[in-house]
């Protein structure tokens, strides 16, 4: 196993994934370093890619005029960013911007949804590993929506 | 001479319990814009205040009434009594208005404790949100005087704003760094912070613990403490290894008044620390 | 105090529980024994007719009983009517129980004065004071017994209970005639007194005879009796007493099922039966009121004019109102469906975890106290019925997986 290869292949998401699959990632993983406010991706934009947090901390974001960028949640180290790419029509939701020197490991989005067309194993293995990673998220902005510590007066 | 004396082997105070004893305010702390820290010691004669992390004091503030508050100072230092507390209530807000040598009636320790023997030899995490990390602090200085007992030992800290923060300077941001793991996120974040957004129930997931081998304690919100049991089962933490804090009306403070049920148990007296398994069933019923 | 450890059923085969025969005195030695109580000191405290009710209170003499007086209950209705005789039990039991002499309804615990920097807190003394209690019923014996556990029973103990419940001497006396509410047979706590008392009698009136039964529970009632001239019991006294006795149970139209009580209200907490329940629930709190062991309490704290003089009562409080579990934010259980399942599975189902009991005599009190006749036995029933395979509609589930759905 190459280095890079060591820093993501062992992290839950991949866990138990075909040895061929494991590959295919492998083929486009690629490291990305980020400086603080440099922006990771922007909303709208084509959703090619995701991400592991190798070190740092990306913070998600919604720009609103007259409020400039609203942060609404941060993704740090050991978590995966970035679920458009497996949702049509394949464009961030959000902003992502780095709050603190972040490494990245981007794996090129367009190459894996392309092999799930010969491999649905692989698209139905890959889904089962994001779909908790969506609902966590879900469940926790719908926890941050209770506004849990605030006192009613 | 307090009228409460805790007798250790069974954590429950011999006495009349329904008699306040007399203590004096030494300290009175702003923690944040709502919240503080009583600093008390006794007001005739020497301060022995005995306590088992998790355990609370009935608080009394003259003629205004009576409230249970969590002890959150160092289950070691028994020269004084330490209360955090929020003001958001009758007596609480009389007891913000406090000043150093004011008089403030105490009847406890009451409750049940945070397995802190246990929990030896293995993992700690603790969540916590908003004034829920003021009962855990004894435990955590417990851990601190008793390092080696412990493994990997992780607070995991939620809070409103970064103004919501407790014990920033001694706890969550000290100058010197503990020997336990912080991981403080707040759900709103003002401009400056640097630091996680987020539930405190998303920093489970990936918390440097090993799941099979670990005690989880909890303590705040009730709807942010089912979340976050549900992700430490997720985890792999044994439901007989987690431990929840549990808050209700209580007027006596020793099982005779009622208002604190919650199913079987009296959270005075069979609380506030329960297993989660002993709870489990009603822990989802609404309006329990 | 008597402490009860009589064998069930002594009582009808004419020995009591400390093997003494039982015995027979007339009417008119009801008085002699009154007075003999009274010369050892004690205060009386019986039913007594007030405000178109009966009551209990301190007496004087038997002449103060509720001579005549019978009580017609049902769900929501409460009327004293005039009998044919002159019994001195000849009714069941009114709106109070014994345990506000034990658990006053308001209580000062205690008074704190502030000169300066000095406070001094000073408890409130427990009036002790011997008291005898004339013509307690054996549901409100066993209700006595349960308060016992609840306020001394414990690992804090309810000081003021403790000091009031000294020194107390029991007269039991055996129901003949139940009211329409009364389902004590079905929880075996009545109608007939086996344990817990002084002395129990039965009154037994036919044609012209008009007499009691004595039993004997403790030592210091044998004495008391010793004082008062009587016979022996016969055969064909303790015959009639069982008939009594019997009558009653056969006459009881209300019965509350046992078996399996807890595990049906803990499966039960989502049922759609407290809906219904509480569409007719008024949350006013009577049947907390009128329960003869519910035992909840608040405190009410006050100040003097001056600010240097404070006091902290007890009272009694109720789980029905809305008050009772707030906690920063709000009521816990707002709503009524909430409320009436929390009393109910209380008193049946959560009690015998906290206590070894249930929480319930049979005395009917809440439903003949209730406003709208709400009656527990036809809430457990219906709860039962929605369980079996032809009652009800729709199954009942436990719920509590609430938090697992998206």
């Amino acid at each position: 196993m190459t280095g890079l290869k060591a820093d993501w292949a062992s992290h839950p998401i991949f866990e138990g994934l075909a040895p061929d699959c494991i590959e295919i990632f492998a083929r486009t993983a690629k490291v990305e370093e980020f400086e603080p406010r440099d922006l990771i991706f922007h909303e709208g934009e084509e959703a090619d890619r995701f991400y592991l947090v190798l070190e740092g901390t990306v913070v998600i974001q919604i720009f609103v005029n007259e409020r400039g960028p609203v942060n609404i949640e941060t993704v740090g180290c050991g978590e995966v960013l970035g679920w458009s790419w497996l949702v049509e029509p394949y464009r961030w939701h959000f902003d992502a911007q780095a709050t603190v020197p972040t490494k990245l490991i981007a794996f090129n989005a367009r190459r894996v949804r392309e092999s799930f067309e010969s491999r649905p194993d692989f698209g139905f293995a890959l889904m089962k590993r994001f779909l908790p990673v969506i609902v966590q998220r879900l469940q926790a902005t719908r926890l941050q929506l209770l506004d849990v510590y605030d006192v009613p007066s | 001479m307090s009228p409460l004396e805790l007798d250790h082997s069974t954590g429950v105070a011999t006495g009349d319990p329904m008699l306040p004893d007399w203590y004096t305010v030494e300290r009175v702390r702003r923690e944040n814009h709502d919240t503080f820290t009583l600093e008390l010691r006794a007001r005739d004669g020497e301060t022995h205040f005995a306590f088992l992390p998790g355990q609370f004091n009935m608080l009394y503030v003259f003629g205004v009434g009576e409230a249970p508050i969590s002890i959150s100072g160092n289950p070691a230092a028994t020269d004084r009594v330490v209360h955090t507390t929020r003001a958001v209530g009758t007596v609480t807000r009389a007891m913000w208005r406090f000043k150093r040598g004011d008089a403030i009636g105490v009847r406890g320790p009451f409750g049940t404790h945070w397995p802190v023997e246990q929990a030896e030899g293995r993992d700690l995490v603790l969540v916590t949100g908003g004034i829920g990390l003021a009962p855990l602090r004894p435990v955590i200085y417990h851990v601190l005087a008793h390092r080696q007992a412990y493994g990997r030992v992780v607070l995991l800290y939620g809070a409103r704003t970064p103004d919501d923060l407790l014990y920033d300077e001694e706890l969550l941001f000290p100058p010197q760094p503990l020997s336990i793991d912080v991981d403080v996120t707040v759900d709103r974040a003002v401009a400056g912070w640097r630091g996680r957004i987020g539930v405190v129930t998303s920093l489970i997931s990936r918390a440097p613990i090993h799941p099979d081998n670990a005690v989880a304690m909890l303590c705040g919100p009730e709807v942010m403490m089912r979340f976050a049991v549900q992700a430490l089962m997720t985890r792999g933490v044994p439901v007989d290894r987690i431990y929840v804090s549990l808050e209700r009306n209580m007027k006596c403070g020793v099982g005779f008044c009622g208002h604190c049920q919650y199913g079987p148990a009296f959270i005075c007296r069979d609380g506030p620390v329960f297993r989660f398994d002993a709870i489990e069933r009603f822990f989802g019923v609404r309006e329990i | 105090m008597a402490k009860g450890s009589g064998k069930k059923g002594s009582a009808m085969r004419g020995i009591g529980p400390f093997g003494r025969p039982s015995r027979v005195i007339p009417k008119e030695s009801l008085r002699n024994l009154l007075e003999v109580l009274r010369l050892r000191g004690y205060t009386l405290i019986g039913p007594t007719v007030r405000d178109q009710a009966i009551v209990y209170d301190e007496i004087s003499s038997p002449q103060e009983l509720p001579i005549g007086w019978t009580d017609r209950q049902g769900p929501g209705t409460y009327r004293l009517e005039r009998r044919e005789d002159d019994a001195f039990f000849g009714f069941v039991v009114g709106p109070q129980s014994w345990k506000k002499f034990f658990f006053p309804p308001a209580q000062r615990l205690f008074q704190i004065s502030r000169d300066g920097k000095e406070i001094h807190t000073t408890p409130d003394p427990v009036q002790t004071r011997k008291r005898a209690l004339i013509g307690v019923r054996p549901c409100e014996l066993r209700a006595l017994a349960i308060q016992d556990r609840v306020f001394t029973g414990g690992a804090y103990v309810d000081g003021s209970y403790r000091r009031l419940r000294e020194d107390v001497f029991i007269l039991a006396v055996n129901c003949g005639e139940p009211a329409a509410t009364c389902f004590c047979a079905s929880l075996d706590t009545g109608p007939q007194v086996t344990d817990g008392f002084d002395l129990a009698i039965t009154e037994v009136i036919e044609g012209t005879r008009h007499e009691f039964i004595v039993h004997v529970g403790s030592e210091l009632g044998a004495r008391v009796l010793e004082a008062v001239p009587s016979r022996e019991a016969t055969d064909a006294d303790s015959a009639t007493e069982r008939e009594i006795v019997q009558r009653a149970t056969r006459r009881m139209s209300r019965a509350l099922e046992r078996s399996q009580l807890k595990e049906l209200l803990y499966r039960n907490y989502e049922s759609p039966r407290w809906d219904q329940v509480a569409a007719r629930c008024l949350s006013c709190a009577n049947c907390t009121m009128v329960c003869p062991t519910c035992f909840c309490s608040t405190v009410e704290d006050v100040t003097d004019l001056s600010g240097d003089h404070a006091e902290r009562r007890r009272l009694w409080d109720s789980c029905f109102t809305m008050d009772f579990s707030y906690i920063v934010g709000g009521s816990v259980r707002a709503s009524t469906r909430a409320r009436y399942r929390h009393w109910l599975t209380h008193k049946l189902a959560t009690w015998q975890d906290q206590f070894g009991v249930i929480g319930c005599v049979g005395c009917g009190r809440c439903i003949t106290w209730c406003p709208v006749g709400i009656d527990l036995t036809e809430e457990v029933a219906a709860l039962r019925g929605r369980e079996s395979p032809d009652g009800g509609s729709g199954a009942i589930q436990e719920n509590h997986h609430d938090r697992t759905e998206s």
